[in-house]
């Protein structure tokens, strides 16, 4: 449903905006044309200033299937050029230029293969795990899944509906909800091997956050003797 | 500055290319090691796109953008290994 074929720049309207998080805004578009999406791919968006200049930025897409109907989840950057504009301006019926679908890497789709499938995911790096599970959930994919995220705070938490019927492991870095059994600090090694799936399991393990978050967690996870043909991993920068 | 990796190539280089080029595998000219170009490293800034092999950093291929043209160099790919 996603070859390079399909793949082309778009008129995606703003349908829906609003606040996922303290920092993010969840954005609901219908793009005329899209030919649907794999669950994890990505898609670009332009905005073109007054004088010409333009700015092209890459953002996961949450949803996945066929339709054209696509849900974004966009964390504001404060330094951004563009995420500031899409989180704090951007409206119902605003138009966005959208290229896309793309990457084929990144992407998991329904096969009920016996290897179990570990999503990592940190702060909006869980967005097309996000994806993942909807895909894996709508399908009825006999798969298992797990999900560990690393977020900051309970407040941060992106899709908590769909999180609510899924096997999710949760860090939380700064603040932990009450009660919660153990202090907020960053994901360890000794966390990490305890909350995915065993080496000896052989899961194939998506891997999407902040560049440093996911070079430590794929080198901890061959550490802890996972094949690293079977870890696949997606950069968004950032610290 | 904060590096990425070849998933941020799939825009600029399927403008570029008829295939996915994420999913190309791409031989180094420096160390031989091949891979899925999804793997590489890629270093951004404005619009340019400097790609580095992620076995020994050598320069794969830059992209750059400027004056209504794009300017693509695989000086450091040998060879290409397209899904059909």
């Amino acid at each position: 449903m996603s070859g390079p074929a399909d793949t082309a720049w778009r008129v995606g309207s703003v349908s829906r905006i609003s606040k996922e998080t303290p920092s993010a805004a969840r954005i609901v578009l219908d793009v005329d044309g899209w030919p649907g999406n794999d669950a994890g791919q990505h898609l670009d968006i332009r905005l073109t200033a007054p004088d010409g200049y333009t700015a092209t930025r890459s953002y996961s897409i949450a949803s996945a299937g066929p339709g054209m109907v696509v849900d974004l989840a966009v964390d504001k950057l404060p330094d951004g050029e563009v995420s500031p504009f899409l989180v704090d301006d951007v409206m119902a019926g605003d138009k966005l230029e959208v290229h896309g679908p793309l990457g084929g890497w990144f992407v998991w789709r329904p096969d009920a293969a016996s290897s179990p499938v570990q999503l990592i995911g940190g702060g909006s790096g869980v967005v097309p795990l996000i994806a993942m599970l909807r895909s894996h959930h709508d399908t009825a994919d006999a798969t298992p899944f797990r999900l560990l995220y690393s977020l900051r705070t309970p407040e941060d938490t992106f899709f908590p509906e769909v999180l609510k019927d899924a096997d999710v492991d949760y860090v939380y870095t700064r603040r932990a909800p009450d009660g919660w059994p153990t202090p907020a600090g960053r994901l360890t090694k000794d966390v990490l091997a305890a909350s995915v799936f065993a080496a000896a399991e052989k899961p194939r393990v998506f891997l999407c956050g902040s560049t440093g978050f996911v070079e430590t967690v794929a080198a901890w996870l061959v550490e802890l003797g996972h094949d690293p043909r079977m870890i696949r991993t997606e950069r968004f920068g950032g610290t | 500055m904060s590096h990425l990796d070849g998933n941020a190539l799939a825009g600029v280089l399927s403008e570029v290319f008829t295939f996915d080029p994420t999913l190309a595998r791409a031989r180094c000219a420096n160390c031989y090691s091949v891979d899925v170009l999804a793997r590489a490293m890629v270093y951004v800034d404005g619009s340019a796109f400097v790609v580095r092999c992620a076995s020994c950093d050598a320069v794969l291929a830059t992209v750059m953008d400027g004056d209504g043209r794009r300017w693509v160099s695989l000086k450091g790919v040998s060879a290409i290994e397209i899904p059909r």
